[in-house]
């Protein structure tokens, strides 16, 4: 029963089986938080991590996250590496192309902010969030796989945040050091939050 | 041959281009840009010379009134390689293309006239090959600005 102790349900055993109450919010989460299959595409240096982190060391597969050659079937974008000023109608076209709910981390300085190319760049976007909502900010040049597990992990946090037809919660920055990211203040409580009795 | 050794060849063979040595680069030739593309089709037919391979074509900005083009030539079969650059005055750099001779020099040439504004007379498709189709300016000019572009702080 571990995976039902987590479960904010109530189980009832009638004769031939059992039934499951639970919120909608939670199963919608849970499912869309397990299986976030991202878009294959990588613009610069960061997605060399990208692919570390696919692969068998770091392993994505263990979050439920599996590359997606089409945006049609993919639900997370992870925009990795510089985005330039001609590539950025394209990735705009690619994140309209992907079916809602969709999810977008922005990873590495460059597209959080410009990066390196911020002072005497005229050919780089500064900021992926001036064409496309950004979920999660993951800070680094590049960010380590740990650092992307990490940014994975609290997209799969804000996810079990949502609350069917409100709004989402505010991004989440992923700092460059080691250590657990923080959920910003706003943002919905969620089912696995320790509940204050009374 | 090295370019001390070119260079008697090309003046008796060139009479009316100006040949000297580069001062700054002693593997370096200057040349008047009324000798393109002859030169480089002697160089490239020559059996002497025989440069099979354009290496490389670019260009350097020296504001207020010059900007330069350098050529790098090698021959696989004789081993040996000739700089070659050539002066353009910077408000209207026009130059004959090589592209016939060599065909890197197509994607080369669209490179030089999207980054530093040199247009190739006869190319065969002289597009932007870097920046948007709809960019304006030039940004590898010295002068060049940008509304996107951010100065780094002293």
């Amino acid at each position: 029963m571990g995976l039902m102790d987590r479960i904010p349900a109530y189980v009832d055993r009638l004769p031939g089986g059992s039934v499951v109450m639970a919120p909608v919010d939670w199963a919608i989460n849970e499912v869309q938080a397990s299986s976030m299959w991202y878009m294959l595409f990588g613009l610069a240096c960061c997605a060399i991590e990208l692919m570390a982190t696919g692969a068998a060391r770091y392993d994505f597969d263990r979050l439920g996250m599996i590359f997606r050659a089409t945006p049609r079937q993919s639900d997370l974008m992870i925009v990795a590496g510089t985005l330039t000023l001609k590539m950025a109608p394209r990735v705009k076209l690619l994140h309209e192309q992907m079916a809602e709910p969709r999810y977008v981390i922005a990873m590495g300085g460059c597209t959080t902010y410009g990066g390196p190319f911020y002072h005497d760049g005229y050919s780089v976007l500064k900021g992926v969030d001036k064409i496309i909502p950004v979920d999660v900010f993951i800070a680094g040049c590049p960010p380590r796989p740990e650092a992307l597990l990490n940014g994975c992990l609290a997209m799969q946090e804000k996810i079990r945040r949502n609350k069917l037809g409100q709004p989402r919660g505010p991004a989440i920055h992923i700092p460059p050091t080691a250590g657990r990211f923080s959920i910003p203040s706003g943002s919905p409580p969620s089912e696995r939050d320790p509940q204050i009795p009374g | 041959m090295s370019p001390d050794e070119f260079l008697p060849t090309l003046k008796t063979r060139f009479p009316e281009v100006e040949f000297q040595l580069d001062p700054l680069n002693p593997r370096a030739l200057k040349m008047s840009a009324s000798g393109v593309p002859e030169v480089f089709a002697w160089l490239r037919d020559a059996p002497e010379a025989a440069m099979e391979f354009l290496e490389f074509s670019t260009a350097v900005d020296h504001p207020p009134d010059r900007l330069e083009l350098v050529y790098s030539l090698y021959s696989y079969t004789h081993r040996h390689r000739l700089v070659l650059k050539v002066d353009l005055p910077r408000h209207a750099p026009t130059i004959p293309t090589l592209a016939h001779l060599w065909q890197n020099a197509d994607w080369n040439e669209r490179e030089i006239y999207d980054l530093f504004g040199v247009f190739f007379s006869g190319h065969p498709d002289l597009r932007r090959l870097m920046m948007p189709e709809d960019w304006e300016g030039h940004p590898l000019r010295k002068d060049y600005s940008h509304p996107n572009l951010t100065p780094r702080p002293d």
